[in-house]
């Protein structure tokens, strides 16, 4: 009998794909009524740091440069209260092969898929991870289809992603291109059915796992060249798995806490799934769009149980607008003779707020950086969204409205972070996850107070508030 | 007419503005949902035929002959002259522009 590959059938079909093409059975980990056993799931990886370091080592990843920017600290102590202003330092992750930290989950990945026995991978993205896949592929001798959301209604394509395109197909990967919508999802079933490859999805444990060695090279490097622990390290922040594999990876290595600030660029009032927004947006990822739903319901993403859980590690949130980043990629440019993507310095921007703020013998890692070029420049960028209609001009970024302005600040000193509510965020994580649930056992309060990084009696307030029982 | 053999980039839709998943906001509703791919035709034909190509990875795809040889013409973008002044705000904030 012919296979029903209609849009309701393949969607019908989704977990027996998914556990076909990641070889995990993660009905094994569930616990409870609502939780699962995620320090468990993870630890069966059977990769443990020291493996992971070796793994990249062979492959092209790792052992990226930290850098302190002088400049960049001194242009923030011009506009600093006397004594404040702390040294900036970026984990200069441009010179992983493919050009960003995206290579660190692509490599244990592809990896996997080696030892699984897989002929090829397939990724569904439309940022760096599609070079990451491509490029390690094409190290195992692996096939590698990647999936894009590419182009409008209109067939225009965002620079960026077609630039990606171009990096994807150069390592030998075949691309795959979509109009703007989440059925992204069904295509990418569809071709993980046919092909019998491995889904290299960013969210397995093995695309996190392979993080955590960036946080203990950060700690590491920032040890040798301070004499110090980071007292706070800026993380871009999207679907979460770069901010929990680089917690993760610091948490094993300093032997204390090290606080982490998720930033991403506020995109407030434009639609992910919008034909009309795709095009108005100047960044791709490392935006509020992927960062507030990943936060708030990392299961959202396309494996059953996210191994990227930022809430669990994130201390602070943090949103910076998009004339910031642009603003700070050119100064970071001019100041440090250093030329990256805009994606990746938006913790860069923060960092430049952040530091402000902190104490001049204190430190601050940005702990990455992506590579640029044709399509990703910052010119390329605003050029772009100029010709889309965008308004550019100079003023307090404070006033930008995503998808109409993109506001440069007129005085560096009008770089700053929004501060968002983390408690509101834990909130709305649990009314996530209870949702279909009247009652949920002891083991899932654990869970999620876990989940949260929060006390238990936070989670029983909640769980009252919205009307769900407990075992005691 | 395009030779057997040729790298060439096709189209389809993959789903028609009626069939296309709930809960899309309007603008995306009104617009198919589409495909491209790049491939190895299998036989000669014309641009706008429906063809058969061979991808990078050896699937057979089908779709409307759309780009004979398609190359990437992405760029640095048109002169942003707010850069410059973004270098001017900057070296004049760290040391009056001495630099």
């Amino acid at each position: 009998m012919k296979r029903d590959d209609s849009y309701a059938a393949v969607l019908a079909r989704r977990n027996e794909i998914m556990k076909a093409s990641v070889g995990i059975d993660y009905s094994r980990y569930e616990t409870g009524v609502i939780g699962f056993d995620y320090e468990r799931l993870m630890a069966d990886t059977g990769y443990d740091l020291a493996r992971i370091r070796a793994i990249q080592k062979q492959h092209g990843v790792g052992s990226t440069p930290l850098k302190e920017l002088p400049n960049v600290t001194a242009l923030v102590r011009r506009i600093a209260a006397p004594g404040k202003g702390a040294r900036i330092f970026i984990k200069d992750e441009a010179w992983n092969d493919s050009g960003s930290f995206k290579a660190r989950r692509a490599s244990i990945a592809c990896h996997r898929a080696k030892d699984l026995g897989f002929a090829g991978v397939i990724a569904a993205t439309s940022g760096n991870y599609g070079a990451a896949v491509a490029s390690q592929a094409a190290k195992y001798g692996l096939k590698c289809i990647v999936v894009q959301e590419c182009y409008d209604g209109r067939g225009v394509g965002q620079p960026e992603i077609i630039e990606k395109a171009r990096a994807c197909e150069a390592y030998g990967a075949e691309v795959v291109q979509l109009s703007v919508g989440p059925e992204l999802f069904y295509t990418f079933l569809s071709l993980l059915e046919t092909t019998g490859y491995f889904n290299a999805s960013l969210y397995t444990p093995f695309g996190v796992a392979g993080v955590e060695t960036l946080g203990a090279e950060l700690v590491e490097d920032c040890l040798a060249a301070t004499g110090r622990l980071p007292d706070c390290v800026v993380v871009t922040n999207a679907g979460g798995g770069n901010l929990t594999g680089t917690a993760r990876g610091m948490l094993k290595t300093a032997g204390a806490h090290v606080p982490v600030v998720a930033a991403s660029v506020n995109l407030k009032g434009l639609h992910m799934a919008s034909d009309r927004d795709f095009n108005r947006k100047s960044f791709t990822t490392g935006h509020t769009g992927f960062g507030m739903p990943f936060m708030t319901n990392p299961d959202r993403s396309d494996v059953p149980r996210s191994a990227a859980r930022p809430l669990r590690y994130a201390d602070r949130y943090v949103t910076v607008n998009q004339g910031e980043v642009f603003f700070v990629t050119e100064a970071l440019t001019i100041l440090e003779g250093i030329e990256r993507g805009p994606a990746g310095n938006v913790s860069l921007a923060a960092a430049v707020a952040l530091a402000r703020d902190m104490d001049e013998d204190q430190v601050i890692v940005v702990q990455e950086t992506e590579y640029t070029g044709a399509g990703k420049h910052h010119q390329a960028q605003l050029s772009f969204a100029r010709s889309r209609g965008i308004e550019i001009r100079f003023g307090n970024p404070e006033t930008e409205v995503p998808g109409q302005s993109i506001i440069l600040p007129e005085r560096v000193d009008l770089i700053r972070v929004v501060e968002l509510d983390l408690d509101k965020i834990r909130l709305s994580l649990i009314k996530n996850q209870v949702k279909d649930h009247k009652r949920i056992e002891r083991s899932d309060v654990a869970y999620l107070a876990a989940e949260t990084n929060a006390p238990e009696a936070f989670v029983h307030r909640a769980l009252a508030d919205l009307g769900v029982a407990w075992e005691e | 007419m395009v030779k057997k053999g040729t790298w060439v980039r096709i189209h389809r839709i993959l789903l028609a503005p009626g069939e296309r998943a709930e809960n899309l906001p309007e603008d995306t509703r009104k617009v198919p949902f589409e495909l491209w791919v790049k491939g190895f035709l299998t036989a000669e034909a014309e641009i706008g035929q429906n063809v058969e190509i061979i991808t990078k990875t050896g699937r057979s795809e089908q779709g409307t002959l759309e780009t004979v040889e398609p190359s990437y013409r992405h760029d640095f973008g048109a002169y942003v002259p707010e850069l410059q002044e973004i270098d001017r705000i900057v070296l004049t904030t760290l040391d009056g522009g001495r630099r």
